[in-house]
């Protein structure tokens, strides 16, 4: 993997003192949290888009967890995602619109999808991985394309009516219950995966990355880490999908389709896979500039993400953050 | 018409034929230099585009523009191998993918930017429509003429690379590529070679598959998912897998629309999924 964070093997510390070191808060991830709140008052017209931001931010989170933590290449993350957005906007609309239990089921029913699939993923590894996600992603997108009855097909679910978060704030037309609810949801499971990461098992996952064949030799079940951060990362991206559809109240197939596990995947590594914030930062900056350029018709707006790739692999091998920590240690040690 | 079982079957043949076109060269690329080239269909459209404005701009035979689709996105591949994939044939599967998605949503980019999101019509020459009449069974012309173009190309790349010193040292590359190289093969033009026949392949299949699939800018990833099933169903490197996993997904693919319509799509991801689950390394792989 060519997914380089901070040196795991500083000198002089013992593994303690570096999980430790990882759990610490810099001031720059605080300003990152408080300049999440500036939509509030900068941009109140914005909200919406704010709220799609967080909910992309915590799947592209999702997948982060799984490749750029444990290098596992999925083509098909998607599958989780649509899979939560189902369950969720199904529950609510055969009548049971509370939108915090309908997210916790349809995070748990995401979970057990991973939690099924997450034993074939571990039997494999390189090419045959990629094809197995990809084939287990197309497989549900045709499920649920037949299966019109449930999901209405390709016309998407319609009539999704949530009931007010918490029993008093409903959803309004500007988003702010939107963004304030994905925002919260953003940030705590920011905080899982960020104790997650920063713990012997969250190590074990990048020994894994690392070096598949080392890691059973030093006594570490790569199988039983895999099949666990799969399940997470499933779980994590049906809240996300959860999140889109009661926050918009529809569901499309398009959420469960290849092209949004593709996206995902750029946004992740246009931040930088195997960096908490990659995923958050990728998901903005992608966002805000399909926002500018929605004027443009989207087949060529394509053409500015298939750029945008080439130049990120080819220049910008550890993404933007990569990039910016290059920098960073470079002005260091001339100063 | 056929009986269904019989007819059934020969056009899954003749489809099958047309998804080992499409996939032979990235069987043999991906066996070589574990290159993952999710571009290989970008190539496999431009062939097609290439035939339709002959035909339609140029007012060429069809005949005559199938060795140009061959041609050109062969000389294509080439200048995008010499710049841009060469430098990545150390990285991660994770770079080479994205390398390529992103050359993929260029290619389609490009292709609506200069032939618009419609289907591309064309007119078949008269002795390739209409069907025969074969001991009272109905054959499509089209799809027999794709049969034999197929069986050819399989028994002409066969031959080539059984009996040519240029096969040999493909085959030396598919197995062990240091070893090879430790012999005093240029592995890198070997590849380079490789990999514009390869495409070439692909185009002429992109051109051939007009008159069955239709082409529009969104072939380049409709067929990408097609020939990573093939690929990775037959196992790299080998192009007896290769035809046995495009005939296995060309028929199940056929048999499954016009058996069990409801089922859809469903059939190819399962067989896939099983053949994986059965064999990871694929039909005919052997790592």
């Amino acid at each position: 993997m060519a997914t380089a964070d901070t040196p795991i093997n500083a000198p002089g510390q013992t593994p303690h003192q570096i999980l430790a070191a990882g759990m610490r808060w810099r001031p720059i991830e605080i300003v990152f949290w408080l300049a999440a709140l500036l939509p509030f008052v900068v941009a109140p017209d914005y909200l919406v888009l704010a709220s799609q931001i967080a909910i992309t931010a915590l799947f592209a989170l999702s997948l982060d967890l799984i490749l750029g933590y444990a290098g596992i290449v999925s083509l098909g993350h998607a599958a989780f995602f649509g899979g939560g957005a189902y369950t969720a906007g199904i529950i609510a609309k055969a009548g049971w619109g509370e939108p915090l239990s309908g997210l916790l089921i349809a995070a748990i029913v995401a979970g057990i999808f991973g939690y099924a699939s997450s034993f074939i993923i571990a039997r494999f590894r390189h090419l045959t991985l990629i094809m197995m996600t990809l084939g287990l992603g197309l497989l549900l997108h045709e499920a649920a394309n037949s299966a019109g009855w449930l999901t209405g097909g390709s016309d998407g679910l319609q009539g999704v009516r949530m009931w007010p978060l918490l029993g008093t704030f409903s959803f309004d037309l500007w988003g702010k219950v939107a963004y304030t609810y994905s925002l919260v949801v953003l940030f705590l499971l920011f905080l899982v995966a960020r104790r997650l990461i920063n713990s012997p098992f969250g190590l074990a996952l990048r020994g894994i990355r690392e070096n598949p064949t080392r890691m059973p030799a030093i006594g570490a079940p790569n199988n039983a880490h895999i099949r666990k951060i799969y399940t997470i990362a499933a779980a994590m991206a049906g809240a996300a999908g959860a999140l889109l559809a009661q926050t918009t109240e529809t569901v499309s197939l398009e959420s469960l389709g290849f092209q949004r596990s593709a996206e995902i995947l750029v946004m992740l590594v246009l931040g930088g896979a195997g960096r908490l914030y990659g995923g958050l930062i990728g998901a903005l900056i992608f966002m805000v500039a399909r926002d500018q350029f929605s004027g443009i018709n989207p087949q060529y707006w394509y053409f500015w993400i298939g750029i945008l790739l080439v130049v990120v692999v080819m220049f910008l091998p550890n993404g933007v953050l990569g990039g910016l920590s290059r920098l960073t240690s470079l002005w260091r040690s001339r100063s | 018409m056929l009986p269904p079982a019989l007819g059934v079957l020969f056009d899954g043949f003749a489809y099958g034929m047309l998804l080992f076109l499409l996939s032979v060269g990235m069987t043999v690329t991906l066996g070589m230099m574990n290159f993952v080239n999710l571009a290989h269909c970008a190539f496999a459209m431009l062939g097609g585009y290439v035939t339709v404005t002959l035909m339609n701009r140029f007012g060429w035979p069809f005949f005559a523009t199938l060795p140009m689709a061959f041609l050109i996105s062969a000389f294509v591949s080439v200048a995008f191998e010499r710049v841009l994939y060469r430098r990545l044939y150390r990285a991660s599967d994770l770079d080479q993918v994205l390398l390529t998605i992103g050359i993929a949503f260029i290619s389609v980019a490009a292709a609506a930017w200069f032939f618009g999101t419609i289907q591309q019509p064309i007119q078949m020459p008269s002795y390739l429509r209409g069907s025969l009449n074969f001991f009272g069974l109905n054959i499509s012309v089209y799809r027999l003429f794709l049969v034999g173009t197929g069986l050819a190309v399989t028994l002409l790349l066969a031959f080539a690379l059984e009996y040519t010193r240029f096969g040999a040292q493909v085959r030396a590359a598919v197995d062990n590529q240091r070893m090879a190289r430790g012999l005093g093969i240029n592995v890198d033009r070997t590849f380079a070679v490789t990999f514009a026949v390869g495409s070439g392949f692909a185009g002429l299949g992109g051109a051939l598959a007009i008159e069955i699939v239709g082409l529009d800018p969104s072939f380049a990833f409709t067929y990408l998912v097609y020939v990573l099933i093939v690929v990775s169903v037959g196992g790299l490197g080998s192009i007896a897998g290769s035809f046995a996993a495009a005939t296995l997904i060309g028929i199940s693919d056929i048999a499954g629309k016009y058996y069990v319509p409801q089922l859809g799509a469903f059939l190819i991801y399962l067989v896939m999924i099983a053949v994986l689950m059965w064999r990871p390394a694929g039909l005919f792989g052997r790592r």
